[in-house]
């Protein structure tokens, strides 16, 4: 049988054996919590705390200021310092939510559910009152992707377990460790779709975590666990569906279209959380490594703390970093300073002693054609690179620029050094600001 | 102020590959047949390639000085230039040959249209028809101390007895210095297939037509000694493995590599077997260099997920 895959795609150094063998450790947090309004894609949530309100953990400081949005909750107890704007691992500044942590870590009482009992509108409430959102990266608000139109004709419940990300192994911990909880959450979300299959789509590289999975599901009738090519970005969500189910959605479809909701690892085992024991999004598994840090590892952390504070956990640096990245390094942010906080999308943390992109100045474009081969949105990256140095954003846009998924792959391969997705990325940012209007 | 850390737009990580080395990996697969050739023909050869590959590069960086502009030296690619011109030039050739001709393909066809990856047309071998027309009687004659007169081809039209196969795989025959040894040539294709420096849809496509074309309008049915000899005896293996491949001029959208390969084919049959002269590779790659714009145009990639 040949492997599931899509076209194109890159190979890069994996770096996760740095922190793949280490049990994932819990930290206690101490000092200022922040929780920014925005973690999320959509309208950003609205405080329902004021300054020198105390709260416990798991008590709700901001709802959802729409549908498309998402509330968030007090990981710890204390008392509201301020609301004030904040740095955010973008460079943004976000308004955020100061909590002057106690150090008693008092929570609210959470009330288990039977989910046999709830029907499918209950559960969906359920999700969107803990705040979840896509914890892979994207923030997407959980209970949008799982209110499509037609929820009869969803075909297939996808848990992302791709982790396609180099350095990347919280998903990695989490299947290894908790691996019920994940195919619960799944259950739950097959639910809400009465014709789905549900499906663990794990890369091969990952054959610990198959075989574990395999085993656990074998009864379930509607589970199974499909092994996918290891391949950088294998867990992008259009070329997950279609390595899975060889169906093919461009960048204006929704999964639903395709008759598919993706989920990754993290946000299945936090509807898991939600729905069974009602408790809301408080906590995220982050890798921290890269060979700046001392004892890379992963860990269990509560939403709010401090980069600073992850890092010191880890045994801080062996070497001075160059460049900081949270999340993976083929699409995480770089950061200027440590001083932001954890929020529901932060996947890792990750400490290079060497900044590759630094060292090598950009050389002219020898037409290699390397950036189309790789190219899973199977655009021209040096052709809109071009058109977007012009700013010529008609025929970005007729030569299918808004098909880029940002992933990064075209600069990775580039021999000539070239920032084509830097350039691919912020005349999207561009267009897609002036469309919004 | 704590020291800041670097920060840049993603991807935070890049691959090991660069143009220099990409150049370096070309001019290690042109080895074989440039090695061969030496030792086929002797040392004025030799002195010939010397004296083009300097006379590149030092255009290059002394182009490179006058204008004010970064020395560009270093990506290798006049090296490059610089070796396939020089394989494409006849043993015997005068040294000042190599001289012009270098100084045309760096600063007329490459430097002037903005430098490396903004020339339309192969250097070398812009260069090389620059030569052929202007020089023509020195460029057609391949005599030296192991042979005279005729290449294989040109034997073979003019109805003269042919060198044996075998000679001409071997590249025991005559011919520009680079050309005439299959076996080095694809000794350094293979090499560049197998790192993945080149791949095989534009030579594959362009051997293949051309083989079509052969047959169908070769006049010789199926006449494999023929047919093998046009493979073997004249320019066709350099062109389609080293210049046909060259990155800059050549189609970067996948369907227009085949329809790119393709046209080579055909046109070099054309050349071959109805023009005056034996060859036709040369004329052909620059001709098909002219339309790669159009063939990109109409060959562009359906982005993923789009009817």
């Amino acid at each position: 049988m040949s492997k599931l895959t899509f076209r194109g795609g890159v190979h890069p150094y994996d770096g996760k054996n740095l922190s793949k063998d280490k049990p994932i450790k819990t930290i206690v947090p101490k000092g200022e919590m922040v929780y920014p309004l925005s973690q999320h894609i959509g309208a950003p949530a609205v405080p329902v705390v004021k300054k020198g309100d105390r709260v416990l953990g798991g008590q709700k400081i901001a709802e959802a200021g729409g549908f498309v949005s998402a509330p968030i909750y007090a990981t710890v107890s204390g008392t509201v310092k301020t609301i004030e704007p904040r740095r955010v691992v973008t460079g943004d500044l976000v308004n955020s939510i100061i909590i002057d942590n106690d150090g008693i870590f008092e929570e609210v009482s959470y009330t288990p559910h039977d989910v046999t009992t709830l029907d499918k509108k209950e559960i969906i409430t359920l999700i969107q009152e803990a705040g979840i959102v896509g914890m892979g990266g994207a923030g997407f608000p959980t209970h949008v992707k799982l209110s499509p139109k037609e929820p009869e004709k969803i075909e297939y419940v996808i848990a992302n377990c791709a982790e396609c990300e180099p350095y990347l192994t919280s998903d990695y911990r989490r299947m290894l460790e908790e691996p019920q909880k994940l195919i619960d959450g799944l259950k739950i979300m097959l639910r809400l779709f009465d014709n789905a299959q549900g499906i663990l789509a794990i890369e091969d590289n990952k054959t610990d975590c198959i075989e574990l999975l395999s085993n656990l599901v074998q009864n379930e009738e509607r589970i199974s666990v499909k092994s996918l090519k290891t391949k950088y970005p294998q867990g992008a969500e259009r070329q997950l569906i279609y390595a899975t189910t060889g169906r093919a959605i461009n960048s204006s479809m929704l999964p639903a279209d395709a008759g598919c909701v993706v989920d990754n690892v993290d946000t299945v085992v936090a509807i898991y959380h939600a729905v069974i024991e009602g408790k809301p999004l408080m906590n995220r598994i982050v890798t921290v490594t890269g060979d700046a840090i001392r004892e890379p590892r992963n860990f269990y952390v509560r939403i709010g703390m401090n980069y600073k504070d992850l890092i010191d956990e880890a045994g801080g640096f062996q070497t001075e970093p160059e460049k900081v990245v949270s999340g993976g390094p083929m699409m995480g942010f770089a950061l200027f300073d440590l001083n932001v906080p954890t929020t529901k999308t932060a996947s890792a943390l990750l400490c290079l002693t060497h900044d590759e992109v630094s060292a090598m100045e950009p050389s002219p474009c020898i037409n290699c054609g390397r950036c189309v081969e790789v190219c899973p949105g199977r655009v021209m990256p040096k052709k809109l690179a071009e058109l977007a140095q012009r700013h010529d954003e008609e025929a970005f846009v007729a030569n299918d620029g808004m098909e880029c998924c940002e992933c990064g792959c075209c600069s990775y391969v580039c021999p000539a050094k070239r920032q084509l997705t830097q350039s691919i990325k912020s005349m999207r940012k561009t267009i897609l600001g002036k469309r919004k209007k | 102020m704590e020291k800041l850390f670097q920060v840049s737009s993603n991807p935070h990580i890049r691959a090991s590959v660069t143009t220099a080395r990409i150049m370096q990996y070309v001019v290690i697969a042109l080895l074989p047949a440039t090695v061969f050739g030496v030792f086929h023909f002797g040392i004025h050869a030799f002195l010939l390639i010397a004296i083009t590959v300097a006379t590149t590069v030092l255009s290059e960086y002394i182009y490179g000085k006058c204008m004010k502009r970064k020395d560009t030296i270093w990506d290798f690619s006049a090296v490059v230039t610089g070796l396939l011109l020089a394989l494409n030039l006849p043993p015997k050739a005068p040294l000042w040959i190599g001289v012009i001709g270098g100084m045309f393909a760096i600063l007329v066809v490459k430097m002037l249209f903005g430098g490396l990856g903004q020339n339309f047309m192969n250097p070398a071998l812009g260069a090389r028809c620059f030569l052929l027309i202007s020089f023509t009687s020195i460029m057609t004659n391949f005599d030296c101390d192991a042979y005279t007169g005729a290449t294989p081809l040109a034997a073979i039209k003019a109805g003269e007895q042919a060198p044996q196969l075998i000679d001409m795989v071997i590249g025991k025959t005559a011919g520009t210095i680079g050309e005439t040894s299959m076996i080095a040539l694809l000794i350094g294709a293979a090499f560049l297939l197998i790192i993945k420096v080149i791949d095989l849809r534009v030579p594959g496509s362009y051997i293949l037509s051309f083989v079509v074309f052969i047959l169908l309008f070769g006049g010789r049915g199926l006449d494999i000694n023929y047919l093998l000899s046009q493979l073997a005896g004249g320019g066709l293996m350099l062109g389609a493995f080293f210049m046909a491949t060259d990155y800059v001029t050549r189609p970067i959208t996948p369907r227009g590599q085949y329809v790119f390969g393709i046209f080579l084919g055909i046109m070099t049959g054309i050349f071959r077997v109805f023009g005056p002269s034996a060859e036709g590779v040369s004329y052909a790659i620059i001709l098909g260099n002219l339309l790669v714009p159009l063939i990109e145009k109409v060959t562009r990639p359906r982005a993923f997920g789009k009817k």
